[in-house]
């Protein structure tokens, strides 16, 4: 086993491995850029080291600092985590060559999984099945032109290096396919440096539903059910939940045996994800391989007792899988919010800023993972996500109630974030049935919020009035009693009365 | 004290006094039984007629947010004793309008010059956050009278980036 892992990353993700880490008995070396000094990787570190500004071009995606400490502090191992160079085949290989082990699979498995058309071709001749489509990037407008009529519209046109939405054009008609081609094609190429594009037919309110897979590197595959991720908002997941609500056991091991097919058709190690499209008669089509532990994996850990993060590391470390498929048993249900630094009353505006109070819920079923703590300062230079509340029960009943009493335990003050946005999805009966497709989000957006109502609004005015003779009392005791901070406290009062008398 | 405080556009008359006891309270004259500990900064546990409420403060740019249960509640308020002295010296910015940040962020792009008229909802400045780009729009039909935003500069919440009158 490993002795000292290096984590290439920051936020909760950083945070959870290094936990995992400390479990296992290994020392976890963290590095941080030039704004993440203060950050909760660090503090939970065993070593940091800085390699950077905040720019992650200068930091976070150097591959040549981070090698660099890994070799300077004797880490036999990179953690990659997700996003940042976790899908990177050049940072793997590099890895390779440094004689420092990439947590994850090998730089040709990610080379392949990287290009949509080329992950098409192997899985095609695998047996495994694509949304019908072409699995070669187009060459000219004709040859769109004829392609699409064979396989009809409305289609989606699609990035081959792409991922997160970009590059991606829904085209409902003849007329539309010129200019979307175009757009699509330059949207690529600013995005991912490639301006391949290929086309799917569009599977109308489809369901997005990964499963989870686990190879060792004796040649042992195995699949730890799905995790539904219909909740998206512009392509991005929201929440996710396992197991899926319209997954049935036959379902599972169908999915789960074309999951195992992939990974090693891919040949494929470590952790990953194949992601599938479900249509409305839950036919199910192979859509791309995640070559990373995902953002969501905990709810597969709630439902099948396991640590992928330790997985991962013995994996990585040489050791066989200590189960078979048959020992993987999916118990309960579990769902998850992804918690983001950002304004639901501003078009979900990222919102960094200084927390200056936060209140994190616990008691049964409730698993927090965050990178966050009071006093912290998000940093504006990264992707928003602060933490993850997951919620677990019995059944998915449970685990929606338990969830939402959680959420209103939990406050994050200072900043704006999207807590509000899961009490309305946990709170919405279409929700709630389990009916969601990759659409309900954007439709329950459109649709105007009922008012929760006001019935706490006496306590709340009588709540404003002792927080402020709090303030002014502490404000005259320099401190001494009474609210903190003193004096900014009571100047913000101050302000808030001044606005106030200017409105009149 | 007597509080003027506004909820969500609702105005109670709020009188607290605080005794080595406790408090006594009524609110829009009619007496209520109060109990209250202060948890931690910004967390309140209050006992009205013995129902229990935990009650979290926030502070959001200029605005207060009370947070009872899962509901939130804006709150505004004021000491009528010291209203006079308030609305003296006010009204300075009459007339003109300031664009300001509404997140901390990059000021990646000045779209207009000084002294350019500019329209209600034309964007004027681009502030950058976490990978996205946002306009910051003109209120109001005018005169952009100062851009005191500098391409390349980092700018907190709340800082003025343009004055347009």
């Amino acid at each position: 086993m490993f002795k000292k892992i290096l984590i290439a990353n920051r936020g909760e993700i950083a945070v959870r491995v290094i936990r995992a880490c400390h479990e296992l008995g290994i020392k976890a070396v963290a590095v941080y850029s030039e704004v993440d000094r203060a950050s909760l990787h660090v503090l939970k570190a065993d070593e940091a080291h800085h390699i950077g500004a905040a720019a992650a071009s200068e930091s976070y995606l150097d591959i040549r600092k981070i090698i660099d400490v890994a070799k300077r502090t004797g880490a036999q191992a990179i953690h990659p985590g997700y996003g940042f160079l976790s899908e990177n085949a050049k940072f793997a290989q590099t890895c390779a060559e440094a004689g420092v082990k990439f947590i994850g699979p090998n730089a040709a498995a990610m080379e392949l999984m990287g290009s949509k058309t080329r992950a098409r071709q192997q899985m095609e001749k695998a047996g495994v099945p694509c949304v019908p489509g072409t699995s070669r990037g187009l060459e000219s407008f004709g040859q769109a032109e004829r392609v699409a009529e064979e396989i009809g519209y409305p289609l989606m046109l699609k990035a081959a290096a792409g991922g997160g939405g970009k590059g991606m054009r829904l085209v409902r008609s003849r007329e539309e396919l010129k200019p979307a081609l175009e757009s699509a094609k330059s949207e690529a190429l600013r995005a991912f440096g490639d301006s391949e594009v290929y086309v799917e037919k569009l599977i109308a309110n489809p369901r997005h539903i990964e499963v989870q897979v686990l190879a060792d590197e004796h040649g042992n595959v195995v699949h730890l059910g799905e995790r539904e991720c219909s909740i998206q908002r512009r392509h991005q997941k929201v929440l996710e939940e396992a197991p899926s609500p319209i997954v049935d056991e036959q379902m599972r091991r169908r999915m789960g045996e074309v999951a195992v097919r992939v990974a090693k058709a891919a040949g494929y190690t470590n952790a990953g994800t194949v992601e599938f499209l479900v249509d409305e008669a839950r036919k199910f089509y192979f859509l791309e391989m995640n070559t990373r532990l995902q953002v969501e994996h905990p709810v597969t850990e709630l439902v099948t007792g396991l640590d992928l993060v330790h997985l991962q590391i013995r994996i990585a470390a040489g050791e066989k899988l200590p189960f078979a498929q048959e020992d993987v048993h999916i118990r309960g249900y579990a769902i998850e919010c992804r918690i983001y630094a950002e304004d639901p009353d501003n078009n979900y505006f990222p919102s960094p800023g200084k927390i200056s109070l936060l209140l994190t819920p616990d008691g049964p079923g409730v698993r927090h993972d965050s990178g966050m703590y009071e006093g912290w300062t998000v940093p504006i230079d990264y992707d928003p996500l602060l933490a993850k509340l997951i919620g677990y029960g019995s059944d998915r009943a449970q685990a929606v109630s338990r969830l939402r009493r959680a959420l209103d335990e939990y406050l994050v003050g200072g900043i704006k974030t999207n807590i509000s946005l899961f009490r309305r999805i946990l709170g919405d009966q279409d929700f709630q049935a389990g009916k969601p497709d990759t659409g309900y989000l954007d439709r329950l957006l459109h649709t105007t919020q009922v008012s929760s109502g006001d019935q706490h609004a006496d306590a709340a005015a009588i709540a404003a009035g002792i927080f402020a003779t709090l303030d002014s009392a502490s404000a005259t005791a320099n401190g001494v009693a009474g609210d903190r901070p003193a004096v900014a406290t009571a100047s913000t009062w101050k302000q808030a009365a001044r606005i106030d008398g200017l409105r009149q | 004290m007597i509080y003027d405080v506004s909820i969500e556009n609702t105005n109670y008359r709020l009188e607290l006094n605080r005794t080595t006891t406790g408090w006594t309270c009524s609110l829009n004259g009619r007496p209520v039984q109060l109990d209250v500990a202060l948890i931690r900064p910004g967390v309140l546990s209050l006992l009205i007629e013995n129902q229990a409420y935990e009650v979290k403060r926030e502070k959001v740019g200029s605005e207060i947010h009370l947070w009872v249960g899962n509901q939130r509640y804006t709150a505004e308020l004021r000491d009528p004793r010291s209203l006079r002295n308030l609305k003296d010296g006010a009204g300075r910015q009459q007339g003109s309008s300031r664009l300001t940040a509404p997140m901390p962020g990059k000021v990646v792009r000045l779209l207009v010059n000084e002294k350019d008229q500019v329209e209600a909802g034309q964007g004027v400045v681009v502030v950058e956050a976490m990978k996205m780009q946002n306009e910051i729009k003109s209120p109001k039909k005018g005169i952009v009278q100062k851009l005191t935003a500098a391409e390349g500069t980092s700018v907190n919440a709340g800082d003025v980036l343009a004055i347009v009158e």
